[in-house]
């Protein structure tokens, strides 16, 4: 088939691209473009289950991306026992407290009857609870956060093994898309464009601020890894010994052994996923959500509850996108919540997905790996391109000077004009939906 | 004399910044609406086309600047607004010729545009970042105050003072004026009856004669004018940094879709009452509340019911609330 010979050339194409990297360039950069090409094709692919199958459109992948980092921390880092004996369990009696008074106002609005009574008994709870809250919560709080601040100040993990966090994080990101697609689904799409967009904002904004949780913009490092140590493959006998029989000194075989322990990992987990995509979009449950993307009124009159089926893929790929996060922050070995930025995270992703080809699986892998390409290799291919054109000016002159400086700044010009050619030209994307 | 305190505290912490703040904010929403209204999608594009002609503004008024060009006692940048409309002008007249216009003519799906609209707010990002730079550019000369706190306290002789900036002054008269010409245009001409018109039912629109092309020209000249005096006065107002531009988006969606979006009237409405949430909310009340209260019952903590940095939790919230119990917004905006 002409089809499928097409796109094995698209895949050989960006494996060639990354190839000519290595060889270009050097062969850790490759390795690192692959394992975020890794990780950027899960993210697509969750993003595709949400607009691919079911034409939902969620501009907060960049807020379920960071619960799942958030998840790395909670699982991985040991706990901080003094910081748990000094107001652990406030804080959660706290959280508790938080959830109790959400659910009696809730409980409140189902059972009285509409009126004027119940209006003031739900403010009563909500005002009340509110300052309750903020009672239990922010001693506790404060005694956390004063546990040796500068090296800890809030309460850890579990301790668990870092790949743990992985699953973990999917779960995070389901639930803050429980609670999302619960208001948002069934109302007219830009409105959950909205919601999902506020949402990524405040996961960012408790993620900056709830010191005790994670130590907010002080960043949590030296998160533990799945692979071993740079330093300890340099130490073992063993490992130089092999790195000297390939003819590679141990500093650049060591870390070329742990970025392939990455890939390797995150390939078996993007194979997985790829596979149950592959066979949610074949099983007859596929074919309803893609009947009730492309005419809803038509399955809602075939007995299809639209909102409960939008829910559930609206969790499952949220899922899938707060797993992406975890293994990211797993990669990176340290939660910055100031490095979440929605262009780089919400929007690249969506070029990624329509780029690659809506409703297809493998599309969105091959946009995952294309566009991360792009979005590495651009700023030096701009840099090149300014320099060659203000070759001409005279050495010194502010334009010049400018322009060169501002050369890191075409990635997003890039990105829009990829993604409004491709939306213009060939709205189907690369490998399109069959 | 307490009360009088309090209420002055309240006026210099709360009520006169939220009043600046929700102007701009209404500016913004009435973009978003108007585009909404008759194009019929929700433009991503918006926080970033504000950020546009605020650059345009900038730019001209350091040149003005530069030749010795000012207003007095105005800021400059009120000269070179005109210029930066124009500026803002030509670029969504561009965009929407060699972008939307297409899609227009296919009649997508609303959704494809709002895609669509992404790659544009990508491209304006860009461009903006890559013309002035990432960083914060202040770019508001003339009087700072209209009345300083030291003044309002010998003038009254209160222990509490009132600061009113000029800038914030200016938000609001020009706000003020502007909604006042949009809403005369919107009203009284025929160009804008026009508008309702089609924003109201484009068939019949269409079968009475009104020329599609004319209303989208007009309604994406306006949206410049709109966008670029929003962006210009909440820089003079605070700074200009592309990214706080883009992060207007979610307030400013949130005060749309609170006032219904296609709403004119919802979109003023909605402007202010997600600057007053979140400036009330976000707001230390110690002070406010130590002059009402008596001795005994003085706050000992800050009372401030969320950090500053949840203020985007506060739109979000209050659009939470309004999409689960109503949807058309407070004005019953278009759709749900």
């Amino acid at each position: 088939m002409s089809g499928s010979v097409r796109n094995f050339g698209l895949f050989a194409l960006v494996a060639f691209l990354i190839l000519l990297t290595g060889v270009m360039q050097s062969w850790s950069t490759a390795l690192l473009i692959v394992n975020m090409g890794l990780i950027s094709a899960i993210m697509s692919l969750g993003v595709n289950l949400q607009w691919g199958f079911a034409g939902l459109f969620n501009v907060g992948v960049m807020g379920f991306v960071a619960l799942g980092g958030l998840a790395t921390v909670l699982v991985s880092m040991p706990p901080t026992t003094e910081a748990w004996a000094a107001g652990g369990v406030r804080v959660l009696a706290g959280l508790l407290t938080g959830a109790a008074v959400i659910v009696a106002a809730a409980l409140a609005y189902r059972h009285m009857p509409k009126s004027p009574a119940r209006a003031a008994a739900i403010l009563v709870i909500l005002v009340g609870g509110f300052f309750l809250y903020r009672a239990v919560f922010d001693p506790g709080v404060e005694e956390v956060e004063a546990v040796s601040p500068a090296s800890t100040g809030y309460l850890g993990g579990l301790n668990l093994p870092v790949v743990l966090a992985w699953p973990v994080g999917g779960l995070l990101a389901a639930g803050a898309a429980w609670i999302i697609g619960k208001t948002a689904l069934g109302l007219r799409s830009d409105y959950l464009a909205i919601a999902t967009l506020g949402i990524a904002e405040i996961i960012l904004a408790v993620l900056k601020n709830e010191d005790w949780l994670a130590r907010g913009v002080k960043n949590v490092v030296g998160l533990p890894r799945p692979v071993p140590y740079e330093i300890d493959l340099q130490n073992d006998p063993g490992f130089v010994e092999t790195a000297a029989g390939m003819g590679l000194d141990p500093v650049t075989a060591s870390s070329l052994y742990v970025k392939l322990g990455y890939s390797v990992l995150f390939t078996v987990v993007l194979a997985l996923i790829l596979l149950l995509a592959q066979l949610a979009l074949k099983s007859p449950w596929g074919r309803m959500m893609r009947a009730i993307r492309d005419n809803e009124v038509a399955a809602e009159a075939m007995g299809k509850d639209v909102t409960r089926r939008h829910l559930q893929i609206f969790i499952l790929g949220s899922a899938v996108c707060g797993i992406a996060g975890a293994m990211m922050t797993t990669l990176d070995g340290q939660l910055i919540p100031t490095s979440y930025q929605p262009l780089r995270f919400t929007f690249l992703i969506w070029v990624m997905v329509i780029v690659g080809g809506s409703g297809n699986n493998f599309g969105a892998v091959l946009g995952g790996f294309l566009i991360w390409f792009l979005w590495v290799q651009v700023e030096p291919i701009g840099l090149w391109l300014m320099q060659v054109i203000t070759a001409p000016l005279a050495e010194g002159s502010a334009l010049k000077a400018h322009l060169i400086e501002s050369a890191a700044h075409m990635r997003l010009l890039t990105m829009g004009l990829v993604l409004i050619l491709v939306l213009r030209f060939s709205p189907r994307g690369l490998i399109p939906e069959r | 004399m307490d009360l009088l305190n309090a209420f002055v505290a309240l006026s210099n912490f709360v009520l006169v910044p939220a009043i600046a703040y929700g102007s701009q904010l209404a500016l913004g929403a009435l973009g978003v609406t108007m585009i909404y209204g008759i194009l019929r999608f929700s433009n991503f594009a918006h926080g970033d086309t504000m950020a546009f002609g605020t650059m345009a503004t900038i730019l001209i008024t350091w040149w003005f600047q530069g030749m010795g060009l000012h207003l007095g006692v105005l800021p400059t940048a009120l000269l070179a607004l005109p210029f930066g409309i124009a500026a803002c002008m030509v670029l969504l007249l561009f965009t929407d010729r060699a972008v939307y216009r297409f899609y227009r003519a296919q009649k997508a799906k609303p959704v494809i545009l709002v895609i669509v609209s992404i790659g544009v707010m990508f491209v304006l990002n860009g461009l903006v970042r890559f013309i002035i730079g990432p960083g914060d550019q202040r770019f508001a000369d003339g009087a700072r105050f209209i009345i300083s706190a030291r003044d309002f306290k010998e003038a009254t002789g209160l222990d509490e003072g009132l600061a009113i900036k000029s800038t914030q002054g200016i938000t609001v008269i020009t706000a003020v004026i502007v909604v006042a010409a949009l809403f005369w245009f919107l009203n009284r001409t025929r160009t804008g009856k026009s508008m309702r018109a089609y924003s109201d039912n484009e068939d019949l629109a269409l079968l009475s004669g009104i020329n599609p092309d004319r209303v989208v020209m007009v309604t994406w000249l306006i949206v410049a004018g709109l966008a670029t005096i929003a962006g210009v006065l909440y820089g003079l107002d605070k700074s200009f940094k592309p990214f706080t531009y883009f992060q207007l988006l979610l307030p400013i969606f949130a005060s749309a879709i609170v006032g219904g979006l296609g709403s004119p009237l919802g979109a003023i409405a909605g402007g202010f009452v997600i600057a007053f949430s979140e400036v009330f909310i976000t707001y230390a009340w110690k002070k406010v509340l130590g002059y009402l209260l008596p001795e005994n019952l003085e706050p000992s903590g800050l009372v401030q019911l969320l950090s500053t940095d949840y203020k985007f939790a506060v739109s979000f919230v209050i659009l939470l609330i309004v999409l689960l119990f109503r949807p058309t917004g407070l004005f019953r905006g278009k759709a749900v």
